[in-house]
Parts: structure tokens; C-alpha cells; sequence
């Protein structure tokens, strides 16, 4: 009889830290059902097999969010009639990342086709300089905070400024992003208190996105934002606000809350490894390889969930229809019957098949940024300091067993040059 | 069968994709003696898909699509020779040259060539080109930067689709013609074929289906125009004759391997038979050369002129030869692609015999939707366009042979309703 609490331990604060015994467990059974406090369980996909299979499964289906809940007002014209049709239109136009084609695809089509090279290539050469000055506020010091110092203002800088959004609005985001972000984690659909704080900061930011689209549209800049707003796809896709909304909001919450675990993640697995730290330090070149076996190693999203439409018979089991699916991402990445020593970090492993990015219709928009994001970071990191020293192993975590990385990263350093 | 390491000479006759990764297959399996490589072309193994499509659009020159490989500087190359005989008696293969080459595996990977037009004699006009190798592209190509008034394509298969679809991209006048009622209905049927000819269409290709070409027509040596069976004619500056490719087999003639016009057969471990249907355990064909019995397809015999299956197959028999008996029979699924402009078409399964067809995801209308044919009640094939990212769901049903029509319900067609139709092979 399968161990079915083995979800729960993951999803346990206290296991943060090394997930990855429990992953191997639940390997054991590539498909496995898992209880999760409501009656139906929710069914792991655990190997990269059963993974790689479901990712590309017509019959999975992304669009796992409940109804939006906002709270009633105690106002009856309000509460009976206006606050139903909003509901329902707020609850038809989700980011794409919940959404199936054939909308997902005109909205993703939309977003590539101002994710444009000249874009992408200006942003890289940013990026350096971004990490410079980051770096650069910390010469004199001591110690320093990876997160708080680097790995958390990199991405947030590059999404808005691809975005658009003005550097003095910054700060509004951080608080926004942590809250939207727990969409991922799957408690979040159940506890009513979540749902009902991101249905609220979904409200605050749509409200300043809406503003900031209006502005978009009278004063155009070079940004994605304002090429979303103003521009009409090749297929003849232009957004209606409200995907216009979710989506920009959809964009800037994955920069805000996903990077930034790839370049902590990846500093902590540096600094465990002290040799991987010195070999890319003396050969930058490598940090394509180091960055990639990252994704594998220790990826940023562990795992992401989806439904079923009809019944899926997969690895001896079947699915039900209806049935929620957890992917685990993470684990699939440290399957031992594809990565041969998979619980060992190695850079120079051939092939690239880590699930790191998710895979498939689904596959990450933004990996060209955290890709080029984490080799600034890194490379800056191994080049710049000097005997560093992790103050705390493991490091404080954040909360999200899916959205999983250091709320900290404490480094002692001899000097940063 | 043989299961004992592989002692003395290897030769390897056909210097395409097969042919090298045969000889790869072959040291890989740890087979050290003298490796002979026979190539009638002149170079070494390079790639052929980008010859219709990078290269005729000049995105490519046709010399740079080397194919990259690991073999070492053990391996003798023998370009620019054909083989012309083979005596099994000697173990020896005879070459254009009159030279004999002795062997102790030999793996027959010769391929096959473009079919000529029927009229030798209207072949020969300038401007008329068929595409096989990377010389013939090249001509081609340099017809096609000199800006032809209009071209003229003789076959609406993938390579005719293909070359059409460049035209267009070179805003060059083209008309693409066929006896059957649309693109590529031989292979894909016509339910499916109908929507790829819509595609050709709007890029402003003429069609002109249900229409045979009796003659190319020239004036001093030069390609004019064609002239069609109903009597009507197309004025054109070049002709692309794109009528499917012929097995490279005439040099075993008299060798008493089973070999004609459609292949060599072997056996399902890819070793050739004789006449008399014994497997010779020194011989073993791979690629489009190559009739097996296919597991998934109930032993019927095939020939599979596939890229993916070239390299699958190439390396099975080159494991074979090696003495590294795979153990299990070649069963690759079959798999190929054509990019036509910026549609990509891509295929799983055999269409052969299907008996019906349903659209399952997307829609035609979006120029993007996926098939599955049916036959006998059970899924034997999928064909995607511009949707390949679904394929490999459909390739596991294929492989399982799962009920036709799959009535599960995808991301994209909540309705459990599928409209079966006749696929309309031509």
C-alpha cells in the first residue's frame, strides 16, 4: 500500500529544505493518488516519464482555478448584481498559464510576438549592468544577502522595465507578487482566506494595471505593455483589457517570484559545491551548462497542477475524470531511469531534458529572461566575491512548497571586488 | 543468427544518412576492423531535407548540410563510385570503377533516387530538374534566383508542396500540378489533402489538380511549358518533375537477394533474405532501400522513405552486423515531417489502407488541427498541422493500437461528437 501522506510532507514548512527524499519515494509510483484534505485526493506525477507524458496529454487541461470569491459588501446592488457579472468575466479572462487552447494560444501568441529579439538582447546587456550596480552597493561590505541583495531586484527590474512599469511603482509589486504567487501553491484553491486575498490583490493591481494600460494607449513607449495595448498580432490578435490585465499581471508576478529562486537556488548550490564555484569562475563559458543542470537540480517552480478531462490510464493507473493532477516537476528532474546520478549536481551531464521550464503549450515564456538572468548573476557572483561563506546551511525558506527557494541567503565574504 | 563479435571487413554500400549511421552504429557496438564507406555521390553523407526548402530559398547554400558524425579517420571513403554488383558467393562487391571489394557484413543503405519524367528525351530540356542530391538544389536554385517567369511543379507530393511553397516564398509565379483531386491525397488522402491545397492557395499557388501532364515542351533544348492531357497548356520557365523517388536496387540484380523495384526485403531483424526467403546473416539493408515486415502494422512489408527512420533503422542494423544482436525485431514507429513555407506537417503511423479519418483537435479553418486515421476500428496513424506539439499523445495510440475514433475529449474540443469522414486516398 502507497504511503498517501507523502504530498502532505512535502507541503510541511519543516521539509522545505530537502523535499528531494520524499520526491524519491514518491517515484516509486510514477502516478500515485495522495490525499490532500478534500474528499477526491489529488493524483502526483512523479516521474519524468509519466510527467513528460501528461505535459503533452490532450486531455490535461490547465484551467484548474476556482471561482473567484470576492467578498460581499453588504451593498445588494453590489453583492446581486454587479459583483456576479464581474466575477464571471474576471473568472473568463486568466492568465494564460490557466488557460487551454484555443484562448491560450492567441493570448501566448500575443505575448511572443512582442517578446522580440531586439527586446530579449537589450535586456541580457541590461542585465550585466544591473547585476554591476547591485554588486557594486555592497564593495565595502562584509556579508550580504543574496536575496534581498541581488537575486530578488534583478528580475523585478528587468520585468518592469520590459514591462513598462515606472521605476517609482516598484516597491508596490513586492507585496502584491508574494500574495498572487501562493496561486500556485495547491492549498491556496481550498483555503477560503487565500482565495479570498487574491481575489482582493488581484482587484488592487487589475486597478492599477487598467490605469497604467490607459496611459499605454495615450503616451505608447518602446515596452511590451505598450506594444500589447496598441498592436495587433500577424494572426490579428489584439487583447481586450481584461486578458490585457491578466496577462501583464500574469508576467509580472512569474518575474517577480520565480528568478529569483533560480539565482538563490543556484548560489547555494554553488557555494555547497565549492569546486562547481571555482570551474565556473575560472571558465564563465560554462555557465550555459551550470545553469541548465540548475533547472534540473533545484528548479525554481518544484511542481505545477492541472485536471483531467476524461480518464487517463497512465503507468497502471487511471485517473478519473475530473481529477486534479500535480505534476512534480522536481521530481521528474531527479528521475535516476533518465539523469544517471541524479541526486548529484553535475554540470557537465549531455543532454538537456530537465522539466525545469514545465514542457510542452505550457512551456516557461520568460526562460530566455531567468536563463540570462541567472548567467549575470552567477557569473558576476563567482567572478566578484571573494572566500565566501554561507552563514546559515540550509537557509531560512520561503513558504511555497511549489514556488520553492531561500527567503534568505546569508553570505560572509572577505571582499567583493 | 549471429551473436558473435563481427571479425574482418565491413562495407558500407550508400553514403547518405543510413550509410553513416551504420558505420557509427557499427564501431559503437565496438567493431574495430576495416570499415569501407561507398558513396556514388561525390560527398561525404549530407543532410537532404533542407535541399527543398532552405535551399532552394537561398537561406542555404547546398554545399554547407555535411551531416556531423563521430566515426574517426579509420573508415575508408570510397565517393564517387557506385556499386554495380554483388556477388554473395565471393563476398564481394563490385564498383563503377572495376575494383572488387571482399566483405564479412555488408549493410545495403543505397537509398533511392528522384523518379524521372517518363519522356527521357524532355528530361533533358534545360530549366527541367528533378531534386534528389545536393547538386541537383543547387541547379535548381540558381534557376530560381534568376526569377523564372513562372515554374512549373509536376507532382503535388511533399517535395512538389514544398517547392511550391519556396516559390511563393519568392514571390515567383508557380503552378503546382496533379492528376489527383488534391496536395499530397496519395499519402494523406483528400479529407486531410482538401486543407493543405486551401493553404497553397492563399499563398497564391495555381492548382491545377485532376490534371496529367503528357509533355514538357521545349524550343531549342529549352523547357517552354507543359502540356496537359486534356490538351491545354501552361506556359513556364522551369519545371520541377516531383514524382516520388525510385529505389536504388538494379545493382543486386543477379545477386539473389529479393530484391525489385520497391526494395530490398528483409527480415524483422533487418537482415536481407534471398530469393528463397533465407536471411543472409552477412547482410542487412537500412533506409529507404530497406521492405520489412512492420510489428505494428501485422508484418505487412514496408519501405520507409523517413529521415527519423533512416538513423533508427541504420542504427539497429549496424548493431546487428556488429554482433550485438538487439534482440527485439525493428519497430520504430514511423514519423516524418514536411515544412511547407511556415506550415509544418508532420506525420505518425502509416495512412496505408486507413478506412477513416477524423479531425480531433484544432480546426482547418485556424490552419491548425491534427488527424487520426482509422482502420479497422483502431487508430493507425496522425497527422498534424502546424499542432505537432499534440503528436506524441496520438504516437501512443498509434503504437497500442487504440479503438478509432479516440473519444476522449482534448483542451481545445470539449465535444465528445467526431465527424468520421472517407479520407479519400487518391
Amino acid at each position: 500500500m502507497p504511503d498517501t501522506t507523502l504530498l502532505t510532507q512535502i507541503k510541511d514548512f519543516a521539509n522545505r529544505a530537502d523535499p528531494y527524499p520524499l520526491y524519491a519515494r514518491l517515484r516509486q509510483n510514477p502516478v500515485s493518488w495522495q490525499e490532500d484534505g478534500t474528499p477526491d485526493g489529488v493524483w502526483v506525477a512523479s516521474t519524468h516519464g509519466a510527467i513528460a507524458s501528461l505535459l503533452g496529454d490532450p486531455r490535461i487541461s490547465s484551467e484548474t482555478l476556482p471561482p473567484a470569491d470576492r467578498p460581499k459588501t453588504g451593498n445588494p446592488i453590489t453583492d446581486y448584481l454587479i459583483k456576479p457579472i464581474k466575477d464571471r468575466i474576471i473568472d473568463s479572462h486568466r492568465p494564460f498559464i490557466f488557460r487551454d487552447p484555443p484562448d491560450h494560444d492567441a493570448l501566448r501568441a500575443a505575448v511572443m510576438h512582442q517578446f522580440t529579439r531586439e527586446r530579449v538582447q537589450g535586456m541580457r546587456a541590461r542585465s550585466d549592468r544591473l547585476v554591476d550596480e547591485l554588486l557594486d552597493a555592497k564593495r565595502d561590505a562584509r556579508r550580504f544577502d543574496a536575496v534581498d541583495d541581488l537575486a530578488y531586484p534583478l528580475p523585478v527590474t528587468v520585468i518592469c522595465e520590459l514591462f513598462g512599469v515606472p521605476r517609482e511603482d516598484e516597491p508596490k509589486f513586492h507585496d502584491w507578487a508574494t500574495q498572487l504567487a501562493t496561486a500556485l501553491e495547491p492549498d491556496s484553491l481550498t483555503d477560503k482566506e487565500t482565495r479570498a486575498a487574491n481575489s482582493r490583490t488581484f482587484d488592487a493591481i487589475g486597478d492599477y494595471m487598467a490605469d497604467l494600460i490607459k496611459e499605454k494607449r495615450k503616451h505608447p513607449k518602446d515596452d511590451m505593455l505598450s506594444g500589447l495595448a496598441n498592436e495587433t498580432t500577424p494572426d490579428g490578435v489584439k487583447m481586450g483589457d481584461y486578458d490585457l490585465i491578466a496577462t501583464s499581471v500574469l508576467m509580472l508576478v512569474a518575474g517577480h517570484e520565480t528568478t529569483v529562486n533560480l539565482i538563490t537556488n543556484g548560489l547555494l548550490t554553488l557555494l555547497r559545491h565549492p569546486d562547481e564555484f571555482e570551474r565556473l569562475r575560472a571558465d564563465p563559458a560554462r555557465a550555459p551548462r551550470v545553469i541548465e543542470e540548475l533547472l534540473r537540480y533545484e528548479p525554481p517552480v518544484q511542481f505545477r497542477l492541472r485536471k483531467t478531462l476524461s480518464a487517463v490510464d497512465i503507468a497502471g493507473v487511471t485517473i478519473p475524470e475530473g481529477a486534479e493532477v500535480l505534476l512534480l516537476l522536481a521530481a521528474g528532474n531527479r528521475d535516476p531511469a533518465v539523469f544517471p546520478d541524479a541526486d548529484k549536481f553535475q554540470p557537465d551531464r549531455s543532454g538537456i531534458r530537465h522539466l525545469g521550464f514545465g514542457g510542452s503549450l505550457h512551456y516557461c515564456v520568460g526562460a530566455p529572461l531567468a536563463r540570462f538572468e541567472a548567467e549575470s548573476a552567477l557569473t558576476a557572483l563567482t567572478r566578484r566575491l571573494s572566500s565566501p561563506r554561507l552563514v546559515e546551511d540550509p537557509p531560512p525558506y520561503r513558504q511555497g512548497a511549489a514556488l520553492r527557494g531561500p527567503e534568505h541567503l546569508h553570505v560572509a565574504i572577505e571582499g567583493m571586488a | 543468427m549471429t551473436t558473435e563479435p563481427l571479425r574482418g571487413r565491413a562495407v558500407i554500400v550508400g553514403a547518405g544518412l543510413a550509410g553513416l549511421r551504420g558505420a557509427e552504429a557499427l564501431r559503437a557496438a565496438g567493431f574495430t576492423g576495416p570499415l569501407t564507406l561507398v558513396g556514388a555521390e561525390p560527398y561525404r553523407p549530407y543532410d537532404r531535407p533542407p535541399l527543398s526548402k532552405h535551399v532552394l530559398s537561398g537561406h542555404l547554400p547546398a554545399d554547407v548540410t555535411q551531416l556531423p558524425s563521430d566515426l574517426a579517420d579509420d573508415v575508408e571513403w570510397r565517393l564517387g563510385t557506385a556499386a554495380q554488383s554483388l556477388d554473395r558467393a565471393e563476398r564481394i562487391v563490385r564498383l563503377s570503377d572495376g575494383s572488387a571489394l571482399p566483405y564479412d557484413a555488408l549493410l545495403i543503405a543505397t537509398g533511392t533516387r528522384a523518379r524521372p519524367w517518363i519522356h527521357p528525351e524532355e528530361s533533358r530540356l534545360a530549366n527541367v530538374f528533378t531534386i534528389r542530391g545536393r547538386d541537383d538544389a543547387a541547379r535548381l536554385r540558381a534557376a530560381l534566383a534568376a526569377r523564372p517567369g513562372r515554374v512549373a511543379v509536376v507532382g503535388a507530393g511533399f517535395i512538389g508542396c514544398e517547392v511550391a511553397a519556396v516559390c511563393r516564398e519568392l514571390d515567383l509565379p508557380v503552378c503546382l500540378i496533379d492528376p489527383s483531386p488534391s496536395p499530397l491525397s496519395r499519402v494523406i488522402g483528400r479529407a486531410v489533402g482538401d486543407h493543405i491545397g486551401a493553404v497553397h492557395r492563399g499563398w497564391g499557388v495555381e492548382m491545377r489538380m485532376n490534371s496529367e501532364v503528357a509533355h514538357l515542351e521545349g524550343t531549342d533544348g529549352r523547357f517552354t511549358g507543359v502540356l496537359l492531357k486534356d490538351g491545354s497548356r501552361i506556359a513556364a520557365d522551369v519545371a520541377v518533375v516531383a514524382l516520388g523517388a525510385a529505389r536504388n536496387t538494379e545493382w543486386l540484380a543477379g545477386s539473389g537477394l529479393s530484391a525489385d523495384k520497391g526494395g530490398v526485403d528483409c527480415d524483422d531483424r533487418g537482415l536481407c533474405l534471398d530469393e528463397a526467403g533465407i536471411p543472409d546473416p552477412r547482410i542487412a539493408a537500412a533506409g529507404d532501400v530497406a521492405r520489412f515486415p512492420h510489428p505494428l502494422y501485422g508484418g505487412r512489408r514496408v519501405a520507409l522513405e523517413h529521415w527519423g527512420h533512416a538513423i533508427a533503422q541504420a542504427q539497429h542494423a549496424g548493431r546487428l552486423l556488429a554482433g550485438e544482436d538487439p534482440g527485439t525485431p525493428y519497430a520504430a514507429l514511423p514519423n516524418f515531417w514536411s515544412t511547407q513555407g511556415d506550415m509544418v506537417v508532420k506525420s505518425v503511423g502509416l495512412t496505408d489502407g486507413a478506412d477513416a479519418v477524423a479531425i480531433v483537435q484544432g480546426d482547418p479553418a485556424d490552419r491548425r488541427f491534427l488527424a487520426v486515421y482509422g482502420r479497422a476500428g483502431r487508430c493507425v496513424a496522425a497527422v498534424s498541422v502546424d499542432s505537432a506539439r499534440w503528436l506524441p499523445a496520438y504516437a501512443r495510440l498509434v503504437e497500442t493500437a487504440a479503438p478509432f475514433p479516440p473519444t476522449d475529449p482534448a483542451t481545445d474540443r470539449p465535444l465528445k461528437k467526431l465527424a468520421i469522414q472517407d479520407p479519400g486516398f487518391a
